[in-house]
């Protein structure tokens, strides 16, 4: 890539700019090679950005999911964190497949005060916020 | 406290400027792209099966912690590399490790690093970072993709040192102990060159190296008949950002090789490095490209067959040329020491 085309495109994403200036290597007139600082490109950024919608829309699905009780509100927190069944299990230490378990409502409602605190820990918030979302 | 001679520069990709700002403290001045060519840093992956939050894993880098390992060994640095059972035992090393006026490597996750744009903070593992100093309870932080000197408090140094996941950091820190007064380049690099040929090259599985980029080329041809569109896009969108967003220095590290072939080229007088410079540049041109029409294609959403066809038919073309590309290097490295 030629210096003279180097983006300079600020991320912004859901509104904020989440910008980094970042170095990059480009050729001069004469093809040397130099490094160069870029706020980013619209390739880039679209892809960040898409990610995020994605989360975000899965966050509100899981949310009204946990109110209709097909899942526990440990599907949402999950999301919330931004993490995946083998992410949060090895955090809580468990097997998957106990974690999917967990994500039962039927199953949640019967797991002892240990494990809830465990995940409350893991999600940053109290075993009340855990065990009684969504409440407000 | 601080450690005084320590300088902080950014870089484009993290474990390659961590080795670069470590290896000046010790009096070992190369630019990046000589660690990233020496370390063998270009790779290809595409691992169908590993998914992350659901969305199959690229790759356009070897494994983390190669490069610091390989140039280290390379130059004939003495380095130690320590993994950690507990927090406290790796806050306590690393304490000691800077109270003898030495900075550490460390591995890291990117989601507990509050001085990084909070739409970066995935749970990504293997970042790489350096503290040199600390001021009551905050650690001095150079992070080579900063332009800056950050700072974190050592709660949460801690938590992205022990992050779960994968691959998990385990607390690993990693430093120099001994460095040699003077190194001679030639044969690191001739040894770097023929390493990213072999890696390139010969891996008999279809995932990785040019055979990998083809076969991610087939798999982009299949996602409109395989999946929703909205996951042919999340899909495709995980390739752009792996190639470009985060430290790549461009065209997934292809710039970056381009760059360390010519400076190559320079040093040894040899043409040929400068020619393949030249061409791996416009092999990086085309990778901008890919990622371009990428992008275009995931905003369409439409989940057209021909649009994804047409991505498809541009990683094999890529495949080919990179594959035309290392065979010729390999030639010019052939039997060098």
């Amino acid at each position: 890539m030629k210096k003279e085309e180097l983006p300079q495109d600020k991320k912004i994403i859901k509104g904020e700019d989440n910008t980094l200036r970042k170095v990059l290597y480009v050729t001069d007139d004469s093809g040397n090679y130099e490094s160069a600082q870029s706020d980013g490109w619209e390739a880039e950024n679209y892809a960040l950005t898409q990610a995020w919608e994605d989360i975000d829309e899965h966050i509100a699905e899981t949310r009204e999911k946990v109110k209709s009780g097909e899942v526990s509100p440990i599907a949402y927190f999950m999301l919330k964190n931004l993490m995946d069944i083998p992410i949060l299990a090895s955090y809580v230490g468990k097997w998957k497949w106990v974690v999917k378990r967990h994500l039962k409502p039927s199953v949640f409602k019967k797991l002892d005060k240990k494990t809830l605190e465990r995940y409350a820990s893991v999600f940053n918030i109290t075993v009340d916020e855990l065990t009684k979302f969504p409440a407000a | 406290m601080i450690i005084e001679n320590f300088e902080h520069h950014q870089y484009a990709h993290c474990e390659s400027g961590v080795t670069v700002n470590l290896l000046r403290y010790y009096g070992i001045e190369l630019s990046e792209p000589m660690i990233f060519g020496i370390g063998a840093g270009m790779f290809f992956g595409h691992l169908p099966f590993v998914k992350v939050n659901g969305v199959p894993g690229t790759t356009f880098r070897i494994w983390p912690g190669y490069i610091f390992k390989r140039v280290s060994n390379q130059l004939g640095v003495k380095i130690k590399v320590e993994n950690f059972k507990t927090p406290e035992k790796a806050t306590q090393a690393l304490d000691e490790v800077l109270a003898s006026k030495r900075p550490a490597g460390m591995m890291a996750s990117v989601y507990y690093l509050n001085y990084l744009p909070p739409a970066f903070r995935f749970h990504f593992n293997a970042h790489n970072l350096i503290a040199f100093g600390k001021e009551g309870d905050e650690y001095l932080i150079s992070d080579p993709v900063m332009e800056n000197v950050a700072k974190v408090s050592s709660e949460d140094l801690a938590k992205a040192r022990f992050a779960k996941g994968f691959p998990e950091p385990n607390g690993r820190m990693y430093y120099p102990v001994q460095a040699p007064k003077t190194v001679d380049l030639t044969k690191p690099i001739w040894s770097g060159i023929n390493q990213t040929c072999f890696f390139m090259l010969t891996p008999p599985v279809p995932f990785f190296g040019v055979k990998g980029i083809k076969f991610l080329g087939k798999k982009i041809k299949q996602y409109p008949a395989k999946l929703d569109p909205r996951r042919s896009a999340l899909y495709v969108g995980n390739i752009i950002r792996m190639q470009e967003e985060i430290g790549t220095g461009g065209a997934g590290f292809r710039f970056l090789y381009a760059a360390f072939l010519q400076e190559a080229g320079k040093k040894f007088g040899n043409d040929e490095l400068l020619h393949l410079s030249e061409e791996m540049t416009t092999i990086g041109d085309q990778w901008r490209n890919f990622a371009y029409s990428a992008a275009r294609t995931c905003k369409a959403r439409s989940g057209e067959l021909h649009s994804y066809d047409e991505l498809g038919d541009m990683l094999i073309d890529i495949s080919g040329k990179e594959k035309d590309f290392f065979e010729k290097l390999k030639k010019v490295a052939k039997g060098r020491k």
